[in-house]
């Protein structure tokens, strides 16, 4: 288990922030209430050990939570050009040098070809902390030249999604994304080349209303919110408080949207076994 | 409106997107059923999706078209309350999404084409719609329409309301009538996550880039279907007939190819739709 072990560079917190902000060592679980120590939350997944919760976790983790060791990244340097010129408090360009600035990522999605339990896969992850791991043009392109990849060479793909859906700053063009990335995978459908989504906390919208619900296998995390409308939406809508669970992982799956809620610890021995039915052993 | 903030002010007089959203939403506005009524020749209305009802937010059916045999799906809008209620205000939910792809196998097993015309806020955002997979419906038509082995002509005759019209959109011809507006969100709730004030819708309308003219620029959309001078609601006949003309041109190109040639074509025009991106590496970037 090396991959919790790398430190990452964190800048010290600006001197006024060092005495109020605490959640640099500690965490309360939104799922049991219990103060966690941050420390102890990394080396079990991001998972509360008293409830199970499972926090919301980045893409580079995640990558390093699926892959075995090293992997390439494709398509690393590909950004929006702002398809519609979208100014609304301030321009979407300065919106997006800000996010690339704390994210670290030119959009919203990271492309790997690496190994899982020993079998090349590609792999995107979304990043929810890059507006929302919304999909606009990048996150749609990437995508695409993902599955490609896949048909191409006949490599597995998953797809991690965690993402409020289309991105608003990129209006129409992001919505095509949506039919763009469906047809690709109807290709990789033809080619019987297994595909995996893995649905996490949260994933709704155009997200879900396209390649998110249309694995092979549709697998989520525990206690996700996964829906098409936001709950927000629904209550407004239907004018009532919506039920406990509601768009929830185990309501998907009890309404037959999803193969199984996996936990985060057994997710890539679950891929694993997947693949080594549809591909065979290795 | 006199607590209206002052940036309001900045919106042009005549903000053309805004004033298009409106006649899109136009209560007299052409809908489904209208164009059907003066375009196809002995319709017969298809109900069910074989799962689990019929949602009369989308009409199904076949009939003839010029003389041509084909299959017309419609998102339909109601006129008078009970109406509106009764098409749930044209939003679908996953049985008339099933039900639309269910009368498109239909359409490619008999090799007639199929029509679509989108017209919907958007999909209904429900419990029970999102209970029995709202996302599912909208993705599954997604994939399936691009497999379709017969030509496919959409065309967005009032309001494209994000996936859930796009859920009945993927063609191998996709237009827009003059004053039909395409949106990936309402300007309503564009407005209500941006200045948290709805009212700002106008504004919301004009940052979207959602009129025809705007998505033909962006590549997304082959056409604009002329309207009426003072709008398809003034004159429904003289609407269906340019709606006509263009789904003529378009069901004759499409007829010389094969069920190959129209996978294929319909695929290449989404794939390239997006294309609004660099790759230049960033010697700067951290790493
Ligand atoms: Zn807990």
């Amino acid at each position: 288990m090396a991959w919790f072990s790398r430190k990452k560079p964190t800048a010290p917190p600006p001197p006024g922030e060092r005495t109020v902000r605490t959640e640099g060592l500690w965490e309360k679980c939104p799922g049991c209430s219990q103060i966690l120590w941050r420390k102890t939350l990394q080396e079990n997944l991001h998972v509360c050990p008293k409830c199970g919760y499972h926090f919301k976790i980045d893409a580079l983790t995640r990558v390093k939570l699926l892959l075995d060791g090293e992997w390439e990244e494709h398509d690393r340097w590909m950004r929006s050009l702002d398809p519609l010129e979208f100014t609304d408090a301030r321009p979407y360009k300065q919106r997006l040098a800000t996010m690339q600035e704390k994210t670290k990522m030119l959009d919203a999605v990271i492309s790997v070809t690496g190994k899982l339990h020993g079998r090349v896969v590609n792999l995107c992850v979304l990043e929810l902390n890059f507006i929302g791991g919304s999909m606009g043009c990048v996150v749609g392109e990437k995508i695409t030249r993902a599955i490609e990849r896949s048909l191409a060479q006949r490599i597995p793909l998953i797809i991690v999604s965690a993402s409020g859906g289309a991105r608003m700053q990129e209006g129409a063009v992001s919505l095509m994304q949506m039919a763009k990335i469906s047809a690709a995978l109807m290709r990789l459908d033809e080619a019987a080349v297994p595909y995996i989504s893995v649905l996490t906390d949260p994933t709704t919208g155009g997200v879900t209303a396209s390649f998110a619900m249309l694995g092979d296998l549709n697998i989520a995390e525990p206690g996700a919110l996964i829906g098409f409308a936001g709950p927000r939406v629904i209550e407004q809508t239907i004018r009532q408080k919506l039920p406990e669970g509601f768009q929830r992982s185990e309501f998907l799956l009890q309404h037959g949207f999803l193969d199984a809620v996996v936990k985060r610890s057994e997710l890539k021995s679950y891929i694993a076994k997947a693949l080594n039915v549809f591909c065979g052993p290795l | 409106m006199s607590d209206q903030p002052n940036h309001t002010a900045t919106v042009p007089g005549d903000n053309l997107a805004w004033q298009r959203v409106q006649l899109a939403r136009h209560p007299k506005r052409p809908h489904a059923l209208d164009y059907i009524q003066r375009l196809i020749r002995d319709f017969q209305e298809l109900h069910g999706d074989r799962r689990f009802g019929d949602d009369p937010a989308i009409v199904a059916g076949m009939g003839f078209f010029e003389d041509r045999p084909v299959m017309i799906i419609g998102q339909q809008k109601g006129r008078d309350t009970k109406q509106k209620l009764y098409r749930n205000f044209g939003m679908p939910k996953p049985e008339g999404y099933r039900k639309a792809y269910r009368v498109m196998k239909l359409a490619e097993k008999f090799r007639r084409p199929v029509i679509t015309l989108m017209d919907t806020p958007g999909a209904y955002p429900g419990v029970d719609a999102e209970e029995r997979g709202q996302a599912e419906a909208i993705a599954w038509n997604l994939r399936e329409m691009a497999r379709l082995r017969t030509p496919i002509v959409c065309v967005v005759i009032g309001e494209g309301g994000s996936g859930g019209a796009l859920g009945i959109g993927v063609g191998n011809r996709v237009y827009m009538m003059e004053n039909a507006i395409y949106s990936v969100i309402s300007p309503e709730s564009c407005a209500a996550i941006i200045w948290r004030d709805a009212a700002l819708a106008e504004r919301a309308a004009a940052a979207l880039k959602l009129t025809a003219q705007d998505l033909l620029r962006l590549g997304l959309i082959d056409g604009v279907i002329p309207e009426p001078p003072e709008g398809a609601h003034a004159d429904y006949d003289q609407a269906a007939a340019f709606l006509r003309e263009t789904l003529l041109q378009a069901l004759d190109e499409l007829a010389r190819l094969s069920p190959e040639e129209l996978v294929e074509q319909r695929y290449e025009k989404f794939r390239k739709m997006g294309n609004f991106f660099t790759e230049e590496p960033l010697p700067d970037w951290p790493f």
